[in-house]
Formats: C-alpha cells, structure tokens, sequence
C-alpha cells in the first residue's frame, strides 16, 4: 500500500508538471501579448515593452520557463498584470476558502437528498415514487447549473426577498450570513451531482439486493431493515463513493460558472476573469491550482476505494 | 471468408430489427424524439421559422410575451422567439460537430493504442490519462483561453476536451475484441491491421460508442452554453442561448421571461438527447459507458 501510496504521489506531480509546461507553452504560442492589447489606449508604444521588461516577458521562452517552474515550486506564481499587481499566490490565498466552502456545502446537500432519493427508488422499483425520483433526476441532469442560479436569483432573491442575490460572506461573520451566501451557489451546483449519485444509488442498490449473499441474509431470517442496513447498503455505496470522488471535480467545474453568476470571487471567478483580461500569471496560476484540486481529489478516491473494498489491494 | 460472420454479428447488435417499436414503447424516449425533431426542424429551418429578424431592434424594450412577440422582446427591443430559434442553430451545431470530431479522433487515437499496444499505446495512454484527470468543461475552458472565442475555436475546444473519454472507451473495447477467435482467423488469413480494425473490430465496438455519442452531445450543448455565458463562446453578434442568458441577466427581475425561456430551451434540448441516449443504452444493453459523470 505505502509503495502504492508513493507511485501514485509520483505520477500526480508528473501530471503537475505537465499541466504546468502545456498551459506555460499554449498560452504563449498564442499570436500577440496581453501588454500590447493593455497600452493600445495611450498610443505609447515605449509603455509595453517597458511593461514587457517588467514582469520579465523580455527574455526567452526557456528561461522565462525556468523561472516559472523554479517559483512555481516555491509557491511563488508570480504577479497579476493588472490593477495593482497582487501576486497571485495572495490572490488564489484569497479566492480558495470561497470555492472550497460553495464546493463542500454542495456535496452535503447533493448526498443529503440523493442517497435517501436512490434508495426509495430501488426499494420501490417502478412505483409512483421511483418514476417522480427518475424523472427529477433526468431534469437535474440537464439543467445548465447558471440557469438554475437565475431561477433561484429570481425565486428567492428578487422575489420573496429571503436571500441575498450576490456576493459572499466569510464564516467568520457567522454561520448564518455564510450560509445564506452560498446556499443558492451550492444548490445550483449541487443539483446535477445529485441527479448522478441518486441515479447510481439506485442502480447499485438494485444489483446488491440480487445477488446471493443478500438473499441469504434475508432468507436465515433477519429483519427487512437488518438486511438492507448491515448487508445491502454498504456493498450499494461502494460503487457509488468512487462516482462521488469524481464528482468533486464536477463540483468544481460548477463552481467555475456559478461563481460568476453570484459575483462570488472564487477560483473560478479569477480564472474567467483571467481568462478574459489575458492576464497570463493569474491564469497560469489558478489552473495550477485548480489542477492541484483535482489530482489530489483522484488520488483520495483511489486511497479510499481501497479502504472501503477489502477486495481490492493494491501491490 | 471470415468477413459475413463479423457483418451480421455487427447488424445484429446495431440494426436489429424493433428499435422503433422498443422505441415506442418507453414513453421518456417518445418525448425526447418529438422534442428534438421540433428542435432540429427549428434550427434547419429558422428563417422561416422566426417571427422577426433575430438582431432588429424596433420592437418595444423589455416588453412582456403578448401576441405580436410570444416569448417576449429583450432589453434592446429584439424578439425573444427569434432570437432563440437561431439560437438553437448554433447550440445544435455545436453540440453535433464538437462530437463528431471527438468521435472520429477519440476512436483512432483509442483503437491505434489498443490493437498495437506496446509503445504506441503508452504514448497514447499517458495524454489520454492526463486529460482524464480533468472535467471536460474546465479542459475547454482551458483551450478557449488559449485559442480565443469564436464559433470555430469553440468547437476545437469543445471537441478535444471529450477526445478522452471516446479513446478510453474504444481502447477497452478493442482490447476485449482482440481476443476473440474471428480476429486470429482474419489475421492468419493475411488480412491487413488496417482492415481488421475496420471490418472487424470497429462494428463490435459500435453500440457503447453510440451511447456515449449520444450523452456526449448534451454535454457538449451544456458545455458551449456555459461558454457562451461566461463570454468565452461564439461572437458577441450571433445570438446563442448561453448569451442571451447571460445578456439578460440585469434584467431578470423585472422581466422573467429573459430568464426563463432561454434556459428552458437549453434544457429541453439537453434532456431530449438524455431520455434518448437512456433508451439507446436500455436497447443496446450497453452497462458502462466510461462515466456518466465525466461531463
């Protein structure tokens, strides 16, 4: 396992690496500079290349690779070219307890309402019941996640009044301004990720209770409820954790888009807006990041996976 | 000599008689049919379809649906049911072209590695997994801010951010292929690589790549629409549902049906594709289509 543990660590650092050098190198290979675009009002050609010089675009490729990679690894990614050139590091420092707190509160309230909703399902296979879960689930699952944040805008903030309609506010303030900040995000986001594990709870749940060893326990005369808890349950989750594991990366992948609706600054929210000030350090930077996220969270499904299926060891 | 046998074995999971009737018998994929047909008749046919000019601006600004304009006009006085009508050319156009291009390029990369194996495949595997590590959207988020807006860019990005999931797909399909009997037969009797792969391994490895075709297309939509909302999609000038949505979005609270429609047309589309993509796996008995969750 720990030999297990120390390949995978390795193979999740090369795949840093290499998100690293892929966005270092496209961004660059791209025709024109965000500095030219930046002076283009004050017609001052001297301005971008002293721009330029400043943030060390001036030199070759390979070294400005180097550096990047060299710093990157000493938790220095460099500077925002914008505004008031905020290092990015601070900048990310700042955006990371937002993104984390939507993606979290999401995941309660997704597992909260689909493993409940996948098991009535499965128990009552083709009942009214199952049909109004399945039917729910196929709605949730094709419902872009920033128009149900419209919705929900519209319901609760514009129209009943009961919630703030943008912005975010640190747990810090309280629990309760923390919550009304992020529970529309965290519902929009967390719909679609419902529908799935719902889905996948049922289905799980299904093939368990048809296989042998349920019956058995049915059949030596435990209780309906002791069977489905201690013997069917458990074996139904299995499955159903490795999906979550990767939904996370959902989850964050939402939050991208959703943060934008609630004007909420998340990592997201820095990454679009870098995106679209062609602010190369900031972009760079929280693609690091955000890849970092989601190779950490591929790795903790398989340690888990692991942990949970005594049936699976790894050499 | 070998060829029949593989030919009728490929029908026989795709063409096989009662598709139509199996069909019609699930109710969700009835809707998702006639949805779609509405969808796609709208999108071919939108000149003739829309009311109004999608871009004139001569109507009254932010004006309720009423009769003259059923679904509304937005904030600069332009039709809101036309604008959606040519918004579905472009969310479907995207949605099928981005998947046809990730299909043809995921299958080769997908099939080259798991024939020949070896060093090829490793080459092939190790981009693959890269990219599998990544959400699709987030990987065409990426490639948007490298390659710039733009219907055309759009699609690149969109295409390559779902390569991975139809090359892990294929690779798995032809690794189990290849140990079937027919294919030793095929190569003892001279056949080419190239012609084993395509008369042989290709059909058998259809009916999971046709489902994962279909769900790929309303992610694709999805993902295009979440593009054009975050102001990475198609020029500012054609009207696309995630653009309206977003160009609305000061608006909503006082004029509802901005926010409304537009989504509801995304969704429809997408949940059409989903009730079919569903039957199609319920037909084709196709148990594991890489992961539903890779969206």
């Amino acid at each position: 396992m720990s030999k297990y543990l120390l390949r995978r660590t390795l193979g999740a650092m090369v795949v840093m690496w290499a998100v690293a050098t892929l966005v270092f190198f496209m961004l660059r290979a791209v025709p024109g500079d965000p500095f030219t675009a930046m002076v283009f009002d004050t017609g001052d050609p001297t301005a971008a290349e002293e721009m330029r010089r400043a943030f060390g675009f001036d030199q070759p490729v390979y070294v400005q690779y180097f550096k990047y990679l060299v710093q990157a690894v000493q938790g220095n990614l460099g500077t925002s070219i914008y505004g008031s050139r905020v290092p990015v590091a601070t900048i990310i420092a700042e955006s990371f307890p937002r993104t984390l707190s939507i993606t979290v509160l999401a995941f309660l309230i997704a597992v909260t309402i689909a493993i409940p909703a996948g098991l009535i399902s499965a128990l009552y296979k083709y009942s009214a019941l199952d049909h109004g879960v399945t039917i729910v689930a196929f709605l949730g699952l094709s419902m872009p996640d920033f128009w149900l944040a419209i919705l929900l805008i519209i319901a609760f903030a514009a129209g009943l009044g009961w919630l703030p309609a943008i912005g975010y506010a640190p747990l810090s303030e309280g629990f309760g301004a923390w919550l009304s900040h992020l529970i529309m995000p965290a519902i929009a986001i967390g719909t679609p990720f419902a529908a799935i594990i719902a889905r996948m709870v049922r289905s799980s749940m299904l093939e368990v209770l048809r296989t042998e060893y349920v019956q058995v326990a049915s059949s030596k005369g435990l209780l309906r409820w002791q069977v489905l808890l201690q013997h069917a349950f458990p074996n139904a989750l299995i499955p159903v954790i490795t999906v979550m594991g990767i939904a996370l990366a959902l989850l964050m992948a939402g939050a991208v888009v959703v943060e934008n609706v609630f004007a909420i600054k998340g990592l997201g929210r820095v990454l679009i807006q870098g995106i679209l000030n062609r602010d190369y350090p900031v972009v760079q930077g929280a693609i690091l990041i955000v890849s970092g996220i989601f190779v950490l969270s591929n790795l903790i499904v398989d340690m888990l996976y692991a942990a949970i299926d005594p049936r699976i060891r790894y050499e | 000599m070998t060829e029949p046998a593989t030919s009728t074995l490929a029908e026989a999971t795709i063409a096989r008689p009662g598709f139509f009737t199996s069909l019609r018998r699930d109710k969700k994929a009835v809707a998702g049919a006639v949805i779609l047909a509405l969808f796609v008749l709208a999108a071919i046919a939108a000149p003739l379809m829309a009311p109004y000019d999608p871009n004139d601006m001569e109507y009254d600004m932010i004006g309720a649906p009423d009769w003259l304009h059923p679904l509304g006009t937005d904030d600069l006085g332009r039709d809101l049911l036309s604008r959606l009508i040519y918004g579905a050319r472009v969310s479907l156009f995207v949605g099928f072209a981005t998947v046809g291009m990730a299909l043809l390029a995921g299958v080769a990369l997908g099939v080259a590695a798991g024939y020949y194996g070896g060093f090829i495949d490793s080459v092939i595997m190790r981009y693959i997994d890269l990219q599998w590590a990544f959400p699709n959207f987030i990987i065409a988020v990426y490639l948007v801010a490298v390659f710039g807006t733009g219907l055309s860019n759009v699609i690149v990005a969109i295409a390559l951010a779902f390569i991975d999931d139809f090359a892990r797909v294929a690779r798995s399909m032809v690794l189990t292929i290849k140990q079937e009997q027919y294919i030793d037969a095929a190569r003892t009797a001279g056949t080419s690589n190239a012609r084993i792969m395509w008369r042989h391994v290709l059909p058998n490895a259809l009916a999971p790549l046709i489902v994962l075709a279909t769900v790929s297309v309303s992610n694709a939509i999805l993902a295009e629409a979440g593009l054009s909302f975050l102001g990475l999609g198609v020029d500012a000038s054609t009207p696309t549902w995630g653009l309206i949505l977003a160009e609305s979005r000061s608006f909503i609270s006082r004029a509802w049906w901005l926010g409304l429609f537009p989504g509801l047309a995304i969704m429809l589309t997408v949940l059409s594709i989903n009730f079919l993509g569903d039957a199609l796996r319920d037909y084709l008995d196709v148990r594991e289509t890489g992961d539903p969750v890779r969206a």
